[in-house]
């Protein structure tokens, strides 16, 4: 196993960020992620340059609240529309055309499905890029050199320094023990 | 059925992804294009061709809007002309990108891959090219706010039970979750972008745009629901425009308009324009970005078979609408339908017939599926033809409906050409800046075509 790779922080003196290590495959990557998981640690995060299937399962994230705020905006938009368009042609603006009702109900449904799937379209944008918290100009991750590959062919786990069983000399030899390509200090 | 001694049915057929690659040549091949292949001649050169025609369109427009839509051979009877023919069209040929992208995407159809993301870009463009002409057509464009409710000192508000305003929400709505859909496809690519850029400059605008993008393994879960419920948004969507579309027609009461078929059939056809598009642009792209590796003969036989799949529903679409005009006992449906095959218009009926059912027939045969250049003949014919269906369901309908004392005849002008041809150069354009600017195949989508992308909680146990 080789030595650990340190790099410096762009602000020096901060403390360390997490130990990262580096795998060949997906598969490496499905397997070192249980393994630390079920060793105990919880702070972590793995990094692929596609999805992997249960890989997020695997480093304990099971739910994501994206279809919930899908939902809700999706719904929000369905009841605005329709209860707009009811307010225009009822209440505020009724136009008599040949004694027809105000209340046209199935000339409503148009825009109120339109607006449904505008609202709820869009929210699914916003709402995966708020609940990842991006935009985010700045993440320590990128100070590893070799992590610009974990949008290429490479594969990466990070142990956060802010795990409480996190030990850096601890933590490095639990790791070697994964059988990774290298291993590397994130500095923060 | 297959056993293991057996060859799998799937593996006789020409593969999505050419064998050899891997998840760095994948990304090299295909960000290359942007980032590292040279500009050639041949790009500026038809740059500034279809640049050339892009301001051609300035200019008609500039003109139109000093003398009015007098330019333009519409008249009365004949109101809509080339503008909503053109509309029809163009819309139409965005219906291809959505299919893919979304309703292939739900169907786990993996092929769509090497073709989705420059499939989306050419719907994002159509529907700029379609929304052009209502927009001209108006009379008074400065004025197309009205459109939309919005709190006015003239106390008014749009007519809701109007297809027209339903098309300005339908038409609004669809050109947004396309860009959404289309940008959030992108996010990750933009992130290889990023990491792969030399130039420093370069880095930075892809670094802007992918927003720190990490490929996260919990990013990628939230990633997946996001794509997963955009594309079963999207889905109904691209169903419900062009029927939006065709209520332009059928709630009207004009003979060749008012009929129930009009949304299944304009939704077929669509596709049927749309997949004649995106192999009209597919076919050149990979042979001169050099992605027959990616967009493989299987990709072009698929899109050959919904054509042919689409054009037989139209097919069946002509078939009814003459049907109804014997069947219904209607005096004015039987003259339209006369009209149709004998009038003053006949030309285009006849045409229309060679070149939306006759001629895609040919697509039968697995040798003319499989040759690009037959290929992206017949795509051609069939983009020509579906023009003519929507020049002969407004004009020919228009032209002669139930009173004689209103017929009259429609011409287009110069200024009506110019205009179609300046937005096939506004189209051009775009797509020739996208080739250049962004990864025209998805990347991370491709990854997960190769078997290594595949990982197995079982085997991973036994470890």
């Amino acid at each position: 196993m080789s030595d650990v790779s340190v790099y410096e922080s762009p602000i020096p003196g901060s403390p360390v960020y997490g130990l990262m290590a580096e795998f060949d495959s997906a598969q490496e990557l499905l397997a070192a992620a249980h393994k630390t998981h079920e060793a105990g640690y919880k702070k972590m995060d793995a990094y692929s340059p596609f999805p992997i299937e249960g890989l997020a399962e695997a480093i304990g994230f099971h739910k994501n609240r994206v279809a919930l705020v899908v939902l809700i905006c999706g719904l929000i938009g369905l009841i605005s529309a329709y209860s707009f368009q009811y307010w225009v042609a009822v209440i505020t603006f009724p136009v008599n055309i040949g004694g027809r009702p105000y209340h046209s109900w199935p000339s409503f449904i148009i825009v109120t499905f339109e607006l449904t799937i505008l609202f709820g379209g869009v929210s699914s944008m916003i709402g995966m890029l708020a609940l990842n918290g991006l935009p985010m100009p700045y993440h320590p991750v990128f100070n590893v050199p070799e992590f610009t590959k974990a949008s290429e062919n490479k594969f990466f786990l990070v142990v956060f320094s802010s795990d409480p069983n996190y030990d850096a000399a601890h933590t490095r030899s639990f790791l070697e023990g994964l059988a990774p390509r290298m291993i590397a200090e994130v500095p923060s | 059925m297959a056993t293991n001694t057996q060859i799998p049915v799937a593996d006789r057929r020409a593969p999505v992804i050419e064998p050899g690659h891997t998840f760095s040549t994948i990304t090299e091949k295909i960000s290359n294009i942007v980032l590292k292949r040279p500009v050639s001649l041949g790009w500026i050169l038809g740059f500034l061709i279809v640049f050339g025609m892009l301001n051609m369109l300035a200019g008609v427009l500039g003109y139109l809007f000093i003398k009015g839509v007098g330019i333009w051979g519409i008249n009365i009877p004949v109101g809509w002309g080339f503008a909503i023919i053109n509309f029809v069209w163009w819309i139409g040929i965005g219906h291809a990108g959505t299919l893919i992208s979304a309703i292939l995407a739900l169907l786990r159809q993996s092929w769509r891959n090497s073709i989705n993301r420059f499939a989306e870009a050419m719907t994002l463009f159509a529907v700029m090219c379609a929304g052009t002409f209502p927009l001209a057509h108006m009379g008074r464009p400065w004025l197309f706010y009205w459109m939309f409710p919005y709190p006015n000192t003239m106390r008014y508000w749009p007519n809701f039970r109007s297809p027209l305003v339903w098309d300005v929400f339908a038409v609004s709505t669809y050109f947004t979750i396309s860009l959404v859909f289309w940008f959030v496809g992108l996010i990750p690519d933009l992130a290889t972008m990023r990491d792969r850029a030399e130039n420093p400059f370069v880095q930075r605008i892809y670094g802007l745009l992918a927003m720190g993008w990490r490929n996260s393994a919990r990013h990628w879960h939230r990633y997946e629901t996001a794509y997963l419920l955009l594309a079963g948004l999207a889905t109904p969507l691209v169903l419900s425009v062009h029927t939006v579309v065709s209520f332009d027609f059928a709630v009207g009461i004009v003979p060749g308009w008012h009929t129930t078929i009009f949304p299944p059939y304009f939704v077929a056809g669509a596709i049927y324009s749309g997949f004649a598009m995106v192999l009209c642009l597919a076919i050149p792209i990979r042979s001169i970005y050099g992605l027959k590796d990616f967009i493989t003969e299987r990709h072009l036989e698929i899109s050959a078979k919904v054509m042919l799949a689409t054009g037989l529903i139209v097919a069946y679409g002509y078939g009814m609408e003459a049907f109804m005009g014997w069947y219904s006992g209607n005096q004015f449906d039987s003259f339209l339908m006369w009209n149709r095959f004998n009038g003053n218009y006949a030309f285009s009926y006849r045409a229309l017939l060679t070149c939306n059912i006759l001629i895609p027939q040919i697509l039968w045969l697995k040798k003319f599926r499989v040759s690009p250049g037959w290929l992206w003949l017949i795509s051609f014919v069939v983009l020509v033809g579906m023009w003519l269906e929507r020049f002969i369901i407004i004009v020919v309908s228009l032209s002669r409906d139930f009173l004689t004392s209103s017929w009259g005849m429609y011409y287009p002008t110069k200024w009506d050409w110019a205009t179609f041809i300046g937005t096939i150069g506004l189209f051009l354009t775009g797509m020739w800046l996208f080739l250049r600017l962004l990864p025209p195949i998805s990347i991370f989508e491709m990854r997960t075509l190769l078997p290594e992308a595949e990982v197995h909680e079982a085997a991973e146990v036994e470890q």
